[in-house]
């Protein structure tokens, strides 16, 4: 039964490849190519299925059984002020905000100054990027069938390429409103972002919901680090209940280049991160934290790959998961070192409490290691709250609600304390404490 | 002059297989191949009775319809499965009443593997049942045993003589549905122990089995039952050696442990088969189905020192069933040349208040790939139950790997489960260190190794410490630098 219904949205997006082709009309022959190749990898991969491996905890079932609909015809349009508490409005930002998928004018803004913070549709239509969308576009995403998915019905997204010796001036959002006036919704964003060497930028992306209509966003943001440079990334994820995410970013770092993402993830039906970092040089910084804090049935899975291929490199991970009622965390987290990375110092942590009896945790954390003179660790905990600690906080007058919210806040406060922009601690902060049901009774 | 990694490397390189000898005994062998009637021929030759027979039959027919499991972090040409005798058993059968009957050549055998029978029956106060390929030889201390009530034996002469017993037992912990190589040991298996210790008695030695691969091209099955009525303590010791040959031979064995309420099981083994030449080339396959069943209070503990075999794939498990219930798990793997072992663990916490502890030593040098594949799994139903794992390897060299795969599940808020594993080398400055004080690098590799695998070795009955320290110096002489 579930199966029909899975081949059917297979069915359709394969029988709907055509068409969508046909509307394309750039000029980038290279692109059909792709895409028509990507579709025919698709059809024979198809959606993960729960026999994989990969995907032994997580089942795309239930979210892949919706009639998606694939176009949205027209542009919806949407005021400022309803999607203003989306945004991080305090700081001065430019702003990529896609609506269904299709780009927003009136409530972004790009620039062209030293560096191209604009969209993925001009960059692969326009020749003065051809060179950059040659190089690096579809070059780091592996063949699977979600990326393949994306990569066939590639049209929109964010495209950001800054050169060599810049810093980016302000960071970067690139938000996806979804507003689901057709019912449900597929959308497929596709980032490329390229940093040159020396430079520094740093991206808030985030995924949002407007309506109750169920949504799927299949994105693949790939992410190249060149030598020295700086990407600062930040996933906010605190979607409706009625909003599922798949997430596929893939980061190549050259030597000395450092690349944080933190994700959070505080909402959704179902959040799939597939996060991979490629350290293709020397002496790189790769790191990664995640915040999970869910309840209902809600089901967050982060699943990070670290290839250490050349000596000398770092990688730091850090996931902390808060999980109460009927919630299901998975962490897949894979550390491989190739027989060339000698010196590597890799470091994974996996701390995870359950509130609830019926919430489920499913932690694997691997190492795959080749080389002999490396330092590798990894420690994974899965507990309650310290009750001598929530006794101690009550003995103090703090009712026991708040207690339990401040070591929560306190379990969760060491991946906010590497966040680099005041103002996304911040409205982190007040997420989770709105999250956990506590005003904290301190400045945040 | 220094003795140098090189050095250390050459003499390792040329170290043969010490116990790599095989013994001319004429052996009773089955044709190649499997298929019903091989499965049946088994089962008679056995004088089993027709319930085994059908047990046998099931398993088969169950094994026909099943695959190779593939998801071990393991490489290797697969056995053809119908290219092996499945039964083969020393020619001379007598009941030896002493030990002047036994065949002079399976003596020295047991001279060249350091088990003399009546030296041990003297010394160490071990009951031997010695398995010669598969059929059981000689058993000893049978008439002490026999006065507490407790039955060690051949698994086959269970069969025949507690048919109740292992009728009510075999195949309640490992379904013989289980896995591929629990099926197709099942159905063929030739023979094995079965060990059954009455309700409170304490048995008053170290029951012990060496497993011994014989005949060319013959696969061993063995099959093992150890039973512990309410509230009683058996410590079992298992230990291997086998003649080197340039095949690769296959041993898909099953252990099966029943702990009932506030017994104690402790299981040991140290597995030393051939492991192949320095090219890979030959040395045992090694597919092992061990679990164990604890019910209310019971504790069952899996210490094992791996240094053997050219494929290990092996999990001993526990399944915590009862409240108050204990698991451990002490393991030691040691790779060297082109072996591989994917080993592990299963923690299934059912009960309330239930422990486990993993601790998990891997050493890997050569070419070798070392694994270690482990679940802990907290049921819904595990209210307070604590789990702690650690996870430590050891590399040396550049052309080794070492991979770890916890999985962790946990389904109750009131679990606890600590994880933690960590990858070295042993450190130039320890090396250096034990240079100054005089101690040359083979010494202190050994020293440093030691200490390494000591949480271990500790564990391990008197006995076999000895032997598993003398085969970790072996196995891992100069792989270092």
């Amino acid at each position: 039964m579930t199966k029909e219904l899975k081949m059917e949205l297979k069915e359709k997006l394969v029988s709907s490849f055509l068409a969508f082709e046909e509307e394309y009309t750039g000029a980038n022959d290279d692109l059909h190519k792709i895409r028509n190749q990507a579709i025919k990898d698709f059809e024979t991969m198809g959606f993960p299925s729960r026999k994989e491996e990969d995907y032994k905890y997580t089942s795309l079932k239930s979210i892949l059984k919706e009639d998606y609909s694939l176009f949205p015809k027209k542009e919806n349009a949407i005021e400022y002020k309803d999607i203003k508490k989306y945004l991080i409005h305090e700081i001065d930002t430019y702003d990529l905000v896609f609506i269904d998928g299709i780009y927003s004018s009136h409530l972004s803004s790009t620039t062209h100054d030293k560096i191209d913070v604009c969209l993925m549709s001009s960059a692969l239509n326009k020749d003065l990027y051809k060179p950059v969308i040659d190089n690096y576009f579809n070059k780091l995403a592996p063949k699977n069938g979600l990326n393949s998915l994306n990569t066939a019905f590639t049209k929109e997204g964010a495209f950001i390429h800054i050169h060599k010796n810049t810093l980016a001036d302000k960071p970067i959002q690139i938000i996806n409103f979804s507003t689901g006036n057709e019912s449900s919704i597929l959308v497929q964003p596709r980032n490329l972002i390229v940093v040159d060497e020396n430079s520094h930028c740093q991206i808030i992306e985030r995924h949002q919901s407007l309506t109750e209509h169920p949504v799927l966003t299949n994105s693949v943001t790939e992410i190249f680090a060149d030598k020295r440079a700086i990407v600062d990334y930040y996933k906010i994820q605190n979607d409706k209940l009625s909003a599922s995410l798949i997430d596929n970013t893939y980061i190549e770092q050259q030597s000395e280049s450092f690349c944080s993402v933190h994700t959070f993830s505080l909402g959704g039906k179902l959040t799939r991160n597939n996060l991979n970092f490629y350290q293709r040089g020397e002496r790189i910084d790769s790191t990664m934290k995640g915040v999970t804090i869910i309840e209902g049935k809600q089901h967050v899975d982060h699943n990070t790959l670290v290839h250490h291929i050349e000596p000398n490199c770092e990688s730091h991970q850090d996931y902390k998961g808060i999980f109460d009622e009927r919630s299901v965390g998975v962490f897949n987290g894979k550390v491989v070192v190739e027989k060339e990375a000698q010196k590597t110092n890799a470091y994974q942590s996996n701390n995870n409490v359950l509130l609830n009896d019926k919430a489920t945790i499913n932690s694997k954390p691997q190492l795959e290691i080749f080389a002999d003179d490396v330092k590798c660790s990894h420690g994974c905990t899965i507990g309650q709250l310290d009750e001598e600690a929530l006794f101690y906080l009550q003995s103090r007058g703090i009712p026991r609600k708040e207690a339990s919210g401040l070591l929560m806040y306190a379990f969760a406060n060491n991946v906010l304390e590497s966040v680099k922009i005041p103002e996304i601690k911040k409205r982190i902060n007040k997420l989770i404490a709105h999250k956990l049901g506590v005003e904290l009774g301190f400045n945040l | 002059m220094a003795y140098t990694e090189d050095d250390l490397k050459k003499e390792l390189e040329t170290k043969e297989y010490e116990y790599g000898f095989y013994t001319d005994i004429e052996s009773d062998t089955f044709p190649v191949g499997l298929n019903e009637d091989i499965v049946r021929a088994i089962s008679k030759k056995k004088e089993e009775p027709e319930w085994m027979t059908e047990w046998r039959l099931e398993a088969y027919r169950h094994w026909e319809t099943m695959e190779e499991p593939e998801w071990a972090n393991v490489h290797y040409e697969k056995p053809n499965f119908q290219n092996i005798s499945y039964y083969s058993a020393p020619n001379k059968k007598p009941k030896y009443d002493s030990l002047d009957e036994v065949d002079p050549e399976l003596l020295d055998t047991f001279k060249k593997l350091g088990i003399s029978v009546d030296e041990q029956k003297k010394l160490a106060g071990v009951a031997v049942d010695v398995v010669m390929d598969s059929v059981s030889v000689t058993t000893t201390f049978k008439k002490t045993l026999a006065e507490k009530g407790i039955i060690f034996c051949s698994i086959s002469e269970a069969i025949r003589e507690h048919p109740e017993l292992v009728k009510k037992y075999i195949g309640s912990v490992v379904p013989k549905t289980d896995n591929f190589y629990a099926a197709l040991n099942s159905a063929v298996f030739s023979d094995g122990s079965f060990c059954y210790i009455p309700k409170g008695v304490r048995c008053p030695m170290e029951l012990s089995t060496y497993f011994r691969i014989n005949q060319a091209g013959t696969g061993q099955f063995e099959r093992t039952l150890v039973v512990a009525e309410p509230g009683s303590y058996v410590s079992y010791l298992e230990g291997c050696t086998a003649p080197m040959r340039d095949e690769n031979q296959l041993h898909a064995a099953v252990v099966e442990l029943v702990a009932m309420d506030d017994a104690e099981i402790k299981y040991s083994t140290v597995q030393n088969w051939f492991p192949g030449n320095k090219d890979g080339k030959g040395g045992v396959f090694n597919f092992v189905t061990k679990r164990g069943l604890c019910e209310k209070g019971a504790k069952i503990s899996w210490t094992q020192v791996e240094t053997g075999s050219a494929v290990t794939w092996k999990y001993p498990s526990c399944i915590l069933k009862g409240d108050n219930s204990i698991g451990e798990f002490y393991s030691i793997a040691v790779t060297n040349n082109y072996q591989q072992a994917d080993t592990g663990t299963k923690m299934v916490h059912l009960g309330k208040n239930t422990k486990s502890t993993i601790i998990s030593k891997g050493i890997s040098a050569g070419h070798s790939q070392n694994s270690y594949r482990g679940l802990v799994q907290i049921n819904g139903r595990a209210q307070n139950a604590r789990n702690f794992s650690q996870c430590d390897s050891l590399l040396m060299g550049n052309e080794c790997g070492a991979h770890t795969f916890p999985y962790i599940e946990v389904k109750n808020k009131s679990g606890q489960v600590e994880h933690e594993a960590t990858t070295s080398k042993i450190g130039e400055d320890q090396i250096f260190y034990c240079n100054q004080r005089g101690i040359d690098t083979e010494k202190a590799i050994a020293l440093i190794v030691n200490g390494f695998s000591k949480e271990v070795l500790n564990k391990l009955p008197m006995e076999f410490a000895v032997e598993a320290q003398k085969l970790l110096e072996i196995s891992l002489e100069g792989s270092v630098g």
